[in-house]
């Protein structure tokens, strides 16, 4: 069970995000949507302390996540594998690799220095990457690979870390539909057969409400809303997403057609 | 087309009514910049005795030295002939204008030469080492630790800044004649020249891969093991070889001071005024400098070409 108490983070004089409370189950999937600026980044990278908070607390399974240091935060990093937006993957390095540094947290240093990975760690990253219908590409640089194809790397990456929890950070917003859905299923089969929660973060609506039972809605720095998609009526949606003029969900679509689209289709 | 009066049209006069005063300042601080250097170079000039003059008056005497370098005296007080004639090129080591004559302690220079190669590789290895490890921290974008980034940075513009003449000349002083000061002084100056270049290397790596590898969990050293090092070693390794191209030269004259290598016998045949050895030398310095150059240039693109 992961609980935010009045997690808030402070840049300058913005308030990123401001007093979020939030409690998750373990083996949820849960969806947070919002506007861009909204704090659904800064809110992923406090759970994962890629991010300090100003203040507040996390609790994981009753530990309090904000107060670990060093070693004891480098292992909760580990338990809480991140997908991020631009995958933030090592470019010069082969596929397998980069899914063998999902290691490295339990690794000591002279293995870590002299990249020693044992021969069980290898067959778990090529496990991982088959799963992921990647085995082929193992042996390519991972710049070499196709934006969708370094997203699953990177799912598989996280899936060495075996973690309780997996946060993703706008996981499809740099790929195409087609790849989009390939990685919105892996994390939903991850969820599903692995039991791991995920918690994601998504600019398409559409998506949001396919995939997660839970959706929290976010806006500056508050959340707005936390509920089944079912409870996202348009007066819920005006307060996440702003009521400029008439909200219009297919805007927030990434399966762009001129149909859908009336403003522009003549 | 119209004649256009640029004072009078609207545009011009808003333009000097915003920016004229600003355009004014930075005429002004061009003019003032410009005097500065003018005024700097006067002096340097007055002082260091620099006259086009001098120069001109000198012109003909480089010849004259040139002419002494590739001349000989078959006995001793007699006429200079050419170091080399035709009829003689092939002769053996006792007769003059021979190439084996001029050349004939081809072998004394030959392992002094390997050995001054052997010092350049040798320091810049250790220089590169040192380099390679005291560059992350000392890279402000990769350890928060402003302090350590401070220290380590100064100690890098220390070490690069202090003459390598001088230091070998400090070595020389515990460590005896010979090339082990050489190596050592030249080491230092890698170490610091390098050290610089290659934390510039990491400023401008991507940081996506760093925190990639700092939400796994792992430790800064496997951030920077795995995020950085990929990205910046065919960079390391291309200026290594720059280095070393510089410090094959550096290390000819590390025998001035005593500190080993070929330098060590031409300031001895230059002592003497043996010029004919001393051009022997310098000849046989340009062609091994030359050579490594080429070589290192060939190795260089290809790192390029293999990483980029």
């Amino acid at each position: 069970m992961l609980e935010l108490v009045q997690l808030s983070r402070r840049f300058g004089d913005k308030l990123a995000v401001a007093g979020a409370s939030l409690t998750i189950e373990r083996g949820e999937m849960v969806g947070i949507i919002g506007r861009s600026g909204a704090g659904k980044s800064t809110l992923l990278r406090l759970i994962n302390r890629l991010i300090e908070p100003s203040e507040g607390r996390i609790l994981a399974d009753g530990t309090d996540v904000t107060a670990l240091r060093g070693k004891d935060l480098r292992a909760w990093r580990a338990r809480s594998a991140m997908i991020f937006q631009q995958f933030n993957l090592v470019n010069r390095l082969d596929v397998l690799t980069n899914v063998l540094c999902g290691r490295l947290n339990r690794m000591s240093t002279a293995r870590v220095l002299f990249k020693m990975f044992t021969p069980a760690e290898r067959v778990l990253a090529i496990r991982a990457l088959d799963r992921l219908g990647l085995a082929d590409v193992a042996m390519n640089r991972a710049d070499a690979l196709s934006g969708g194809q370094q997203q699953r790397v990177a799912i598989a990456r996280a899936l060495m870390q075996e973690p309780a929890i997996l946060l993703a950070d706008e996981p499809i917003a740099s790929l195409d539909p087609m790849n989009a859905k390939v990685v919105m299923d892996a994390l939903l089969d991850i969820n599903q057969r692995d039991g791991i929660t995920v918690l994601t973060n998504l600019h398409t609506l559409d998506t949001a409400r396919s995939y997660c039972r839970r959706i929290i809605g976010m806006s500056a720095g508050r959340i707005v809303f936390d509920g089944k998609p079912a409870e996202l009526t348009d007066p819920v949606l005006r307060t996440i997403y702003g009521d400029a003029g008439v909200f219009d969900e297919r805007l927030t679509s990434t399966s762009l057609s001129v149909a859908a689209m009336p403003a522009m289709a003549r | 087309m119209t004649q256009l009066n640029p004072t009078d049209d609207p545009a011009y006069r808003l333009f000097q009514q915003r920016f004229g005063a600003m355009r004014r300042a930075r005429s002004t601080e061009t003019a003032l910049t410009v005097a500065v250097v003018v005024l700097v170079f006067v002096v340097s000039a007055v002082w260091t005795e620099f006259s086009p003059t001098k120069i001109l008056e000198g012109m003909p005497r480089i010849g004259e030295y040139f002419g002494k370098l590739l001349s000989i005296e078959p006995t001793r007080g007699a006429d200079p002939v050419p170091v080399l004639a035709f009829g003689h090129i092939f002769g053996g080591t006792k007769e003059p204008q021979s190439i084996a004559y001029w050349f004939y302690r081809f072998d004394v220079y030959a392992r002094l030469l390997w050995q001054t190669v052997q010092m350049a590789i040798l320091a810049t290895a250790m220089g590169f080492a040192a380099a390679a490890v005291l560059c992350f921290p000392a890279t402000g974008t990769l350890l928060r630790l402003r302090p350590v980034v401070f220290v380590l940075r100064r100690l890098l513009e220390i070490l690069r800044t202090i003459p390598q003449v001088v230091l070998a000349f400090i070595f020389v002083w515990p460590f005896g004649i010979g090339p082990l000061a050489g190596i050592l002084a030249i080491a230092i100056h890698t170490t610091g020249a390098l050290g610089k270049l290659f934390s510039e290397l990491n400023e401008n790596a991507d940081l996506r891969a760093v925190e990639g590898i700092q939400s796994v969990g792992g430790s800064w050293l496997a951030q920077m093991r795995y995020g950085v090092l990929p990205q910046v070693l065919p960079g390391f390794l291309s200026y290594g070889l720059l280095r070393f191209e510089i410090n094959v030269r550096s290390s000819t004259i590390m025998g001035f001071v005593g500190a080993g290598g070929i330098g060590m016998e031409l300031k001895r045949t230059i002592g003497f005024n043996i010029y004919e050895e001393v051009s022997a030398i310098c000849i046989l310095i340009l062609l091994v400098v030359v050579v490594l150059d080429l070589a290192s240039e060939r190795i260089r693109h290809r790192f390029i070409g293999h990483f980029v």
